[in-house]
Order: structure tokens, then sequence, then C-alpha cells
């Protein structure tokens, strides 16, 4: 039987109060690492464990923080990514309002591993409540002292503050995030120096996805071979799946890696809204290709869904329905990617701005067969051609859309012809 | 309007600016702080935060535009940001927005003559799976259905 542990205790009363955390087991994996572990030590046990970042890269999160460099005497940082803004993601959340504490735990740990004294946990703004509930989480590790100068008497100190961010998705790409914390635009960075040894205020960085670092307690506490005998070996752990569209049952649920993609959409959310067929379904939110209905006996993990050419991302899995006009769908991603793109490099600036277009005219009736093939090569020429990864997460849904569906892209284009 | 920070806004300002390594770090929140004391932020404001920060007003500008949340023209009392992106979308958000303009007369990036009420679609506001999503001013609302949209409304304007 699988167990919940993220968020387990979720549904009980004031669940994010440091005293019930604790009551179910919190804060022991904190001073465990303080008081038995070396830095490395803590490094290894996560390297071990196989746990891959949650935010959407997948990224081996010991791994990264091996990279860190040892003979630095500059401050190094953690920085906790709580921007959640990728279209159909909404786990985050979810940790923030009922396990804070867990996420805090997780990052106080990831800090001392990578000896970092600060950590800053950058939230999206619009979440002016969850800032809140992490305010007090972390007054309530403080007064505990589990925060501040020589915690627990261990030599280590650590400081931690949220920052909130102010509406522009792409201050969750990790260089984005970086920017905007130092009071700028959120303008990525280019890579190398990656922020292990370049990152905010010009020192060694290490950013993790909220549910990483709600992971990381769990697994100092009972071992990387638990974490590892939950899901495949590639990439094992809890998983939280987010649940949205036209499915019975949306929601947030927490199940192994791996989990069958059919299954939690007919099992867990109840099937489709109002006893429709499906169509299509976008499994890791919307910067991933898309799936059809034929598509989705599929197993829910890091290397299932690439194989058949898509990814698990976010998690974030958009269902919907036979009646869903996927030209619409498409031309509603196509403007987020145009309303988000930064501007700074031609192809995603432009493009975006294209596809948006071409869209829009095949949507008004006034499109062509011509219309449907430039749009994809629009696609085809921001991927891979830009500072960071959303060109290609404005990419990637075009040209699966075009390709799984393009008889609604072409039925549209014969019925302004006829 | 008289552009500066109370004595409380004042030290809340000071522990931000301890938090970070420089003060320019500090500006996000102190836009945050500001737009709270002064409603929305007006040239002025702008430039009052960069004289505590020792940034020229360009600069702030520059930091203050990019983001969608930093009112540099002002706002209804209560500020309706629909979300109008996928999942929002699939379950409803063009209702609402065509209820908005058709009982309030607003369409998007518009206030009421009165200055109650104003409308913005925003992008999605990581609240998907219990879509449709309003945030008015700070708050969420959830699952919303036009008629409920019409309560709430109701609801904060007897508040005041
Ligand atoms: C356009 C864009 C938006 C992103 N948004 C988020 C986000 O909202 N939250 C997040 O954790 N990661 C986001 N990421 C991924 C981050 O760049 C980074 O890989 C991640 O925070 C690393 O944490 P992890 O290794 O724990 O997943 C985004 C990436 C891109 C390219
Ligand atoms: S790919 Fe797009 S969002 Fe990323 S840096 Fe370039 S213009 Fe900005
Ligand atoms: S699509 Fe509306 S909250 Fe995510």
């Amino acid at each position: 039987m699988f167990e919940k542990v993220l968020t387990r205790h979720i549904n009980l009363p004031d669940s994010q109060r440091l005293a019930n955390y604790e009551k179910t087991g919190g804060y022991r994996a904190w001073q465990k690492a303080l008081k038995e572990m070396t830095s490395d030590q803590v490094i290894e046990v996560v390297k071990q464990s196989n746990l891959r970042g949650r935010g959407g890269a997948g990224f081996p999160a010991g791994m990264k923080w091996g990279f860190v460099p040892k003979n630095t005497d500059k401050p190094h940082y953690l920085l906790n990514n709580a921007d959640e803004s990728e279209p159909g993601t909404f786990k985050d959340r979810l940790i923030i309002n009922g396990n804070p504490h867990s996420t805090i735990e997780g990052s106080m740990i990831a800090s001392y591993a990578i000896r970092a004294n600060t950590c800053y946990i950058y939230i999206r703004g619009e979440f002016v409540k969850e800032a809140k509930v992490l305010e007090t989480a972390i007054r309530e590790a403080y007064d505990k002292g589990y925060l501040g100068k020589n915690i627990l008497g261990s030599g280590f100190s650590l400081d931690m503050y949220v920052h909130r961010g102010a509406g522009a998705y792409i201050c969750g790409e990790e260089t984005g995030l970086i920017e905007s914390l130092e009071g700028k635009r959120g303008w990525p960075r280019i890579k190398p120096p990656f922020p292990a040894i370049e990152g905010v205020f010009r020192c060694p960085t290490i950013v993790n996805n909220v549910e990483t670092l709600a992971c990381v307690p769990y697994i100092i506490e009972r071992g990387a071979e638990w974490f590892k005998s939950i899901g495949p070996a590639g990439g094992p752990g809890p998983k939280l799946y987010c649940l949205s569209g036209h499915v019975k049952k949306p929601g947030v649920y927490e199940l192994p890696m791996g989990v069958n993609l059919k299954e939690l959409i007919y099992e867990y959310g109840g099937g489709i809204l109002n006893d429709k067929k499906l169509k299509a379904v976008i499994p890791g939110g919307s910067s991933v290709p898309v799936l059809t209905a034929e598509e989705i006996d599929v197993a829910m993990d890091f290397d299932s869904l690439a194989k058949i050419g898509t990814m698990l991302g976010s998690a974030g899995v958009i269902v919907m329905d036979e009646d869903t006009d996927m030209v619409n769908a498409l031309l509603n991603i196509a403007h987020f990617y145009r309303h988000e793109s930064c501007g700074q490099c031609t192809p995603c600036r432009e493009g975006t701005h294209w596809a948006e277009k071409l869209l829009k005219k095949i949507k008004s009736g006034q499109g062509s067969m011509a219309d449907i093939d430039l749009l994809a090569e629009v696609a085809d020429h921001i991927n891979f051609r830009t500072i960071c990864p959303l060109g290609d997460a404005a990419a990637m849904p075009i040209q699966s859309f075009v390709k799984k569906f393009r008889h609604e892209f072409e039925a549209k284009v014969r019925k302004s012809a006829a | 309007m008289n552009i500066a920070f109370s004595d409380d806004a004042m030290k809340e300002f000071q522990e931000i600016v301890a938090r970070y390594p420089n003060k320019r770090a500090a500006l996000l929140p102190a836009l945050h702080l500001a737009q709270r004391e002064f409603a929305w932020l007006p040239r002025e404001a702008l430039e009052y935060v960069g004289r505590l920060l020792e940034l020229p007003y360009s600069e702030v500008y520059d930091t203050a535009s990019f983001y969608t949340m930093f009112k540099l023209k002002p706002t209804g009392k209560y500020h309706l940001q629909v979300c109008h992106t996928l999942s929002c979308a699939l379950r409803g958000a063009g209702a609402i927005c065509d209820h908005v303009k058709e009982k309030y007369g607003i369409g998007n990036g518009e206030t009421t003559p009165d200055g109650k009420l104003s409308l913005v679609k925003v992008e999605c506001l990581g609240s998907c799976g219990t879509a449709p999503v309003v945030q008015i001013n700070d708050d969420y609302y959830e699952d919303l259905s036009p008629e409920q949209l019409d309560r709430i409304l109701d609801g904060l304007k007897t508040e005041k």
C-alpha cells in the first residue's frame, strides 16, 4: 500500500502549525541532519535516493547540490522556488497551505547540505495568503530555535525569508527568479555560469522547487531506500499530481511516481465531466506536448513520458473532452507564452507573436493551409534557439497540437474556404 | 497625494532592507509596500522608493513596469483579476468575463465610472483545480459561477 507523506496530515485542523507538524514527526530530520550528519553525508543520502526535481526539469537534486564549490569564501544561497506559475499546476500551493513546515524543513536541510546561511522562498506575488502562511511558519521555526544563530548548538546558522514576486511567469525559471530576487526584471541569464557556481548576488546558489524540498525531510528520516522503493528506480518517490480541466474530481492527488495516467483520470479523477469522451490530455503543465486519448495508457514518470515524446514537467494534468476546440485551446496556450515571453531573444519574442496571430487568423476563418504549415515552422524556429527554455515551452505545444490534431486546424481552414 | 511612508510602514521598510546584502534587492518588496500604502504606484511613489533605495527613477520604472501586479495606473476599489488561462477557460472563465461585461459594463482593463470595480484578465493563478478562479484584490475566489460572483461583490460592497 502506498502511504501518503506530503499531504497525509493536511486535512487535520491547523496542520500548518509547527506543533502539529512536530506531532507527526516533523523536525526530527532537521535535528538528525544537524547532530548526526555532515553536509556531505546529507548530499550523499539525497543522491542515493534519486530524488529528481519536481519543478519541471527533473534534475537530480543531490547531484545539483554537489555542484556547489567547496573552496569559495563567498556566501552560498538556497532559493526555494514557490513561483508556481506553469499553467495547470497548483500543488505547491497545497503544500504551503497545508504542510508548510515540510518545505521549510527541507529548505533548512538543503541549506545545511550546500552550506548556505541564507534561504529565500520566492513565492509568486498573487499568493498573498500563502506568503503569510509561510511567514508565520518561519516565525514559529525561529521561536523554536530551528532557525537563527548556532541552531541547536550545532554551530550552524541560517536565516530564512519570504520574497514575493509580482506577476511574471518567467520568474519561475531559475535565472529569471535570481534576477527578480536581485530587484530587476526577471530576465533569464545565459548559462553557463550555472547558478551553483554563480547565482544570486554572484554567489553559489541552488534553486529547488517547493515539492522537491518537501521530500527531503522524509528522505533524511526514513532513508534513501524507503524513497527508492516508491515507483520507478529512474525517478522515484511520492508525487503530487494536479488534475484540472474536464474531469469530475479535479484536485491534487498524492500517488507514487509512475501512476498510470488513465487510472489517474478515471479512477482518482472520477472520469470525464458529464461522462463525455476524452479528446486530449496535457500531462505536465501547458509547456509539454499534448497526448491524444489513445496515448494515455502510460506511467506518469520522467522516463515513461519521455519515451512517448512528452514530459512529466510539473505534473499539471489538463484534461480536454471531446467537444474541446483544439484550435481554441492552442490559441489560449499561445496567447499565454506571447504574454509571458520576456522579450530578450528575437526567436521567442517574435515567434510567440507570430504564432498567436496565425492562430487567431485560423480561428476566425481567415486562414489557409499554408498558414498551418507556417505555424509549425514558426514553432520549429523558436525551439532550441533561445536563452531560456520558455522558447521551447512555447514551441512544443504548437508542434504537438498541429501534428496530432491537424484535422481540426484543416477543418477550420476548409470551412472558411467554403 | 502626499507620498511618504507612515512610521509603521517605514519600520517595515527598514526590516525588509535588512534581509538582503544590497538595497537593490529590496526593490520588489518595497514596491509592494508602497502599493499597499498608496493604493497604486504613481510616478511620485516610484521616485520615493527610488530615493529610499538610492536608485534612479528610470531603473525603478524599468523594474516596476515588467511586473503585472504593480499598478502604474489606478484600478477600481475592487479589482477583479479573472484567470483566463486554459484550465479556467475550459471551466467557464469566458462566462465570468461576459457576465461582468453585461452586468457591470466593463471589459478587460476597464473600470466602472464610480471607481468601484475594475476588470483585468490575468494568466494562470496557480489554482486550476478549482477553476474558474477570480482574484479580487488579494483574495482568491474559486470554483465560481457568475451568480456566486454577484453575491460576493454585493457582500463586499455592503461591507463599507
Ligand atoms: C519558463 C519557466 C518557468 C518555470 N516555472 C517554474 C515554477 O513556477 N516553479 C518551479 O519550481 N520551477 C519552475 N521552472 C523550473 C526552474 O527553472 C528550475 O528548473 C526549478 O525550480 C529547479 O528546481 P527542481 O530541480 O527542484 O525542480 C520553470 C522553468 C521555466 C523554463
Ligand atoms: S526564451 Fe523567451 S522568455 Fe526565455 S529569455 Fe528568451 S525571450 Fe525571454
Ligand atoms: S488556469 Fe486558471 S488558475 Fe490555472
